[in-house]
C-alpha cells in the first residue's frame, strides 16, 4: 500500500504543470537579510528573555558555581540535576564538593531514561544544563543535547539553568545556521528555548509551566 | 476516501454555515469570547510588525520559500524521504486519511502501543486520528492545553492555532471540575494550569507512543521542525519510546535556511509573540549512547487531496500556507461567527479554500461564500496567498468547472441557474428584447413584491432597491450617443 500510494502521489505531483521556481531575490521585492545587533547583542538578548519571564544573570568563568548556589538557596532548590561528564558538570561538582553549607544534592543523568524516569519526572527540582549560544534577536537560548547532555534535562525539571557564554550569542538564527554550518551535521535534536513553558490558552492569561519548566535561569558567562 | 465522520456528514446539507453562523451570531457569550481573543491578537501582531519595511521584506521572503519549495515539491519530497532515512527516520505515504490512519494505527500496533500522548496537530484532526485508534482500542489523550480542555468537552478545535479559544474561563473551571479527580471549581488560571500539568504528568510518563505534527520538514537536512509554547510537544516527541509525526505533503522546505524567515513570520503573525518558547528541531531518533529520545522516529506524509489541488497553478497557491491562523484572527466573518460554523478541520480564510479543495465542492461548496471579500486575509497573510482571488476562483468552479484540480466541480450547478442563463443569453442577445424588458423594469419595477424569485434572496437581508425609470440607454440616447 506504501510504495503505491508514494508512487501515485508522486506521479500526480510530477503531472502538474511546471511553474517556475521564483528567484531569490524576486524582482521588484526588496531582499531579506538577517538582522544584525552588534554591540547591541547582550542587552536586546537580555530584555527579551526577561520580557519572556526568564531571569538572566551575568558570572565570570570561575565564580558562576557560587553564583549559582546562591540562586539556588533562595529559590529553595534541594535537588539537582546535572550532567557529571561536561566541563560545566566537573566544575560544579569540584566547587560542590568543597562546600559543607547547605547546598542542594547533586543529581547526575548518567543512565538512560529509562533507568530513571521517576526521578526526571518528579525527583528533581532543577537542572544545569550549557548551550551551544544564544540570539539575540529573539532572545533565545541554543541546545543541541548530547549523551553527556540529554534532552530531557531542560524540560522536565520545574526549573533549568542555562549557562550562555556571551561571546556565544549571535544576532541571529540565520547567522548560526550559516557560521556553524549546521546543515551538515545536525544533531538528532537541536532547540530553540525562549523561557519558560508558557499558554494562553485560558482566555489569553499568561501562565507558566504548564508542562515543561515553570522557570528559566539564564547564567551569562562574561569572558 | 474513508467515510468521513457523522459530523462531516452533516456539513453536506446545503446552507450548513449559514444555520450555524445564524445560530452563533445569536450567542452572546460566544460573540464576547472571541471579539476579546481575537481584538487582542489583532493588536498584538500589528506591534510586531510595526515596521512596514521589515515586514514586507520579510514577507517577500516567506512567500518565496514557499513558493519554491513548492515548485520542486515532487523531487524535495523524494529529498525529504532520502535525508531522513540517513538519519533513521522511516517516511509513510498516505493517499487518503484512512491510509493514513491504517499506517499509524500499524505503528503502535506492532510496537504493542496501548496509550498514546499527542502533540497539537492539525493533520492528525484532518484524519480523526483519535476516533480511529480509540475504535482500535487505543487511547490518545491531547497534552497541549487548548486541545486537552475540547477533548475533555468532546468538542473540535475552534482556531487552528488557539483551539479552545471559543470557550471562557468559567467554561473550562466547569469542565475541570467534572472530569479531574480531585479537583475543585476554580476560575483562578494558574490553578487551572497546575491541575492539567499534574493530569498530564503521568500521561506523559506511561505513554508508549508519542504523536506529533508537523511545522517544516526540511528536506536538505531530514529534519522536522515543531514550534510550540508549552512543551508538551517536546514531551510527547521525547519521552516515549516511539515518535510518529505526521503532516501534510505541501510543508515542505528545501534548505534548513528557509526556517528563520518562516519561523519569524509564524508567531509574529499568530500570537504576536516573537518567538515561540521552544523550536525543536527532530533530526532523527536517539543514536547509540545517547541517554533519551524515542528509540524510533516514523514520519507520515498525507495527500490527502493536496496533489490534485497541486494541478492547478493558481489554486496550488493555497498550499503556501503555514497555519499562523492570522487570516482568521482579521476576517471580519471568523471573528463573528466561531469556527464551529465552518462543520470543517480547517476554519476562516484559509478554510474557506482549503475545505472545499480537499472535501470537495459537492460537500463544502458553501465555504467560499462565507466571506465579504474585504481582503483583510490577504493583506495579513505573511506568505502572500491571494485568498480572496481564490474564493472568487471556487465560486466559479461550483458553477462551471474548468479545472480537474477542483473536486466536485459544478455541483452548484442548477436548473434554475442554467434556465436562468439561458433566458438572459437570450435577452441580451437580443436588442430590441431587451430594450422591451428594461422599459417594463422602469415602469413596474417598483411595483414588484418583495418576495417574489429572483428578488427575494437581495430583498431577505436588504431594502428592496428603486428600478430606474429609464434605462442607461435612453439616457445616453438623449444626449446624443449613437446607440450601437
Amino acid at each position: 500500500m506504501n510504495d503505491t500510494a508514494r508512487a501515485a502521489i508522486l506521479a500526480r505531483l510530477r503531472a502538474a504543470p511546471r511553474s517556475p521556481a521564483p528567484a531569490y531575490p524576486r524582482p521588484g521585492t526588496p531582499a531579506w537579510a538577517p538582522p544584525v545587533h552588534g554591540s547591541e547583542r547582550l542587552a536586546r538578548f537580555t530584555a527579551l528573555l526577561e520580557a519572556a519571564h526568564a531571569e538572566v544573570y551575568q558570572a565570570s568563568a570561575t565564580d558562576w558555581p557560587a553564583r549559582l548556589a546562591e540562586l539556588l538557596e533562595q529559590k529553595a532548590v534541594a535537588r539537582l540535576l546535572y550532567a557529571p561528564t561536561t566541563p560545566a558538570g566537573r566544575q560544579l561538582a569540584q566547587a560542590w564538593g568543597e562546600a559543607t553549607d547547605g547546598r542542594p544534592r547533586l543529581i547526575a543523568y548518567d543512565r538512560p531514561v529509562e533507568a530513571m524516569k521517576e526521578t526526571l519526572v518528579s525527583g528533581v527540582e532543577a537542572a544545569l544544563t550549557g548551550t551551544l549560544g544564544g540570539i539575540a534577536h529573539t532572545g533565545s537560548l541554543v541546545l543541541w543535547p548530547t549523551p553527556d547532555e540529554p534532552r530531557l534535562m531542560s524540560l522536565l525539571p520545574p526549573l533549568h539553568i542555562a549557562l550562555v557564554e556571551e561571546t556565544a550569542i549571535a544576532d541571529s538564527l540565520s547567522a548560526l545556521i550559516a557560521s556553524q554550518h549546521w546543515a551538515k551535521a545536525m544533531p538528532t535534536n537541536a532547540l530553540l528555548i525562549s523561557g519558560p513553558s508558557k499558554t494562553a490558552d485560558i482566555e489569553q492569561t499568561l501562565a507558566y509551566g504548564v508542562h515543561g519548566p515553570k522557570a528559566l535561569i539564564v547564567l551569562v558567562i562574561r569572558p | 476516501m474513508n467515510a468521513p465522520l457523522p459530523q462531516d456528514t452533516a456539513a453536506t446539507a446545503p446552507l450548513a454555515f449559514t444555520g450555524k453562523a445564524r445560530v452563533a451570531l445569536n450567542d452572546p457569550r460566544l460573540r464576547a469570547n472571541f471579539r476579546r481573543a481575537m481584538d487582542g491578537l489583532m493588536s498584538k501582531r500589528a506591534a510586531q510588525f510595526a515596521d512596514a519595511d521589515e515586514w514586507r521584506t520579510l514577507r517577500a521572503r516567506g512567500a518565496e520559500a514557499r513558493a519554491r519549495a513548492l515548485a520542486k515539491l515532487p523531487d524535495l519530497l523524494e529529498r525529504l524521504e532520502r535525508r531522513c532515512a540517513e538519519n533513521a527516520i522511516t517516511v509513510h505515504w498516505a493517499e487518503t486519511t484512512g491510509q493514513a490512519n491504517a499506517i499509524v494505527l500499524d505503528l503502535l500496533t506492532a510496537a504493542g502501543a496501548k496509550t498514546v500522548i499527542k502533540g497539537k496537530s492539525m493533520v492528525s484532526e484532518e484524519m480523526h486520528l483519535n476516533a480511529h485508534l480509540a475504535a482500535h482500542g487505543i487511547t490518545a489523550i491531547e497534552s497541549d492545553l487548548g486541545e486537552y480542555i475540547i477533548q475533555l468537552a468532546g468538542e473540535a478545535p475552534s482556531h487552528i492555532v488557539m483551539p479552545c479559544i471559543h470557550k471562557n474561563k468559567a467554561e473550562i473551571a466547569a469542565l475541570f471540575a467534572e472530569h479531574i479527580p480531585g479537583q475543585p471549581y476554580t476560575e483562578n488560571v494558574d490553578d487551572l494550569t497546575g491541575a492539567a500539568r499534574n493530569a498530564l504528568r503521568g500521561a506523559f510518563a506511561a505513554a508508549d507512543a508519542g504523536i506529533s505534527g508537523v511545522n517544516f520538514a526540511v528536506a536538505e537536512t531530514g529534519t522536522l521542525v515543531l514550534i510550540e509554547n508549552e512543551g508538551n510537544g517536546r514531551l510527547s516527541t521525547t519521552l516515549p519510546p516511539l515518535h510518529i509525526a505526521v503532516t501534510g505533503i505541501e510543508k515542505v522546505l528545501e534548505f534548513l535556511d528557509d526556517v528563520p524567515p518562516l519561523l519569524s513570520l509564524l508567531p509574529r503573525s499568530a500570537t504576536g509573540q516573537p518567538i515561540t518558547t521552544y523550536v525543536n528541531m527532530i533530526s532523527g531518533p536517539r543514536r547509540p549512547g545517547e541517554k533519551d529520545g524515542p528509540q524510533a522516529v516514523h514520519l507520515v506524509l498525507l495527500d490527502n487531496g493536496r496533489s490534485r489541488v497541486y494541478d492547478d497553478p493558481q489554486l496550488r497557491d493555497t498550499l503556501r500556507c503555514i497555519r499562523c491562523a492570522a487570516c482568521l484572527n482579521h476576517c471580519p466573518v471568523y471573528t463573528r461567527v466561531g469556527g464551529h460554523s465552518y462543520s470543517f478541520t480547517y476554519p476562516g480564510p484559509i478554510g474557506k479554500i482549503l475545505s472545499p479543495q480537499l472535501e470537495g465542492l459537492d460537500c463544502a461548496g458553501d465555504q467560499p461564500h462565507a466571506s465579504s471579500l474585504c481582503g483583510a486575509c490577504a493583506e495579513v497573510c505573511p506568505v502572500e496567498i491571494p485568498i480572496p482571488d481564490l474564493l472568487v476562483r471556487l465560486r466559479g468552479e461550483a458553477i462551471s468547472p474548468t479545472s480537474r484540480a477542483v473536486k466536485g466541480g459544478g455541483s452548484a450547478r442548477s436548473l434554475g441557474d442554467r434556465l436562468g442563463r439561458r433566458l438572459s443569453t437570450a435577452i441580451l442577445g437580443q436588442p430590441r428584447l431587451y430594450g422591451l424588458i428594461s422599459r417594463l423594469a422602469g415602469r413596474i419595477g417598483d411595483r414588484l413584491p418583495s418576495w417574489l424569485p429572483g428578488l427575494n434572496r437581495w430583498t431577505r437581508v436588504r431594502s428592496k432597491p428603486a428600478f430606474a425609470r429609464r434605462s442607461l440607454h435612453a439616457l445616453a440616447r438623449e444626449r446624443g450617443y449613437a446607440d450601437e
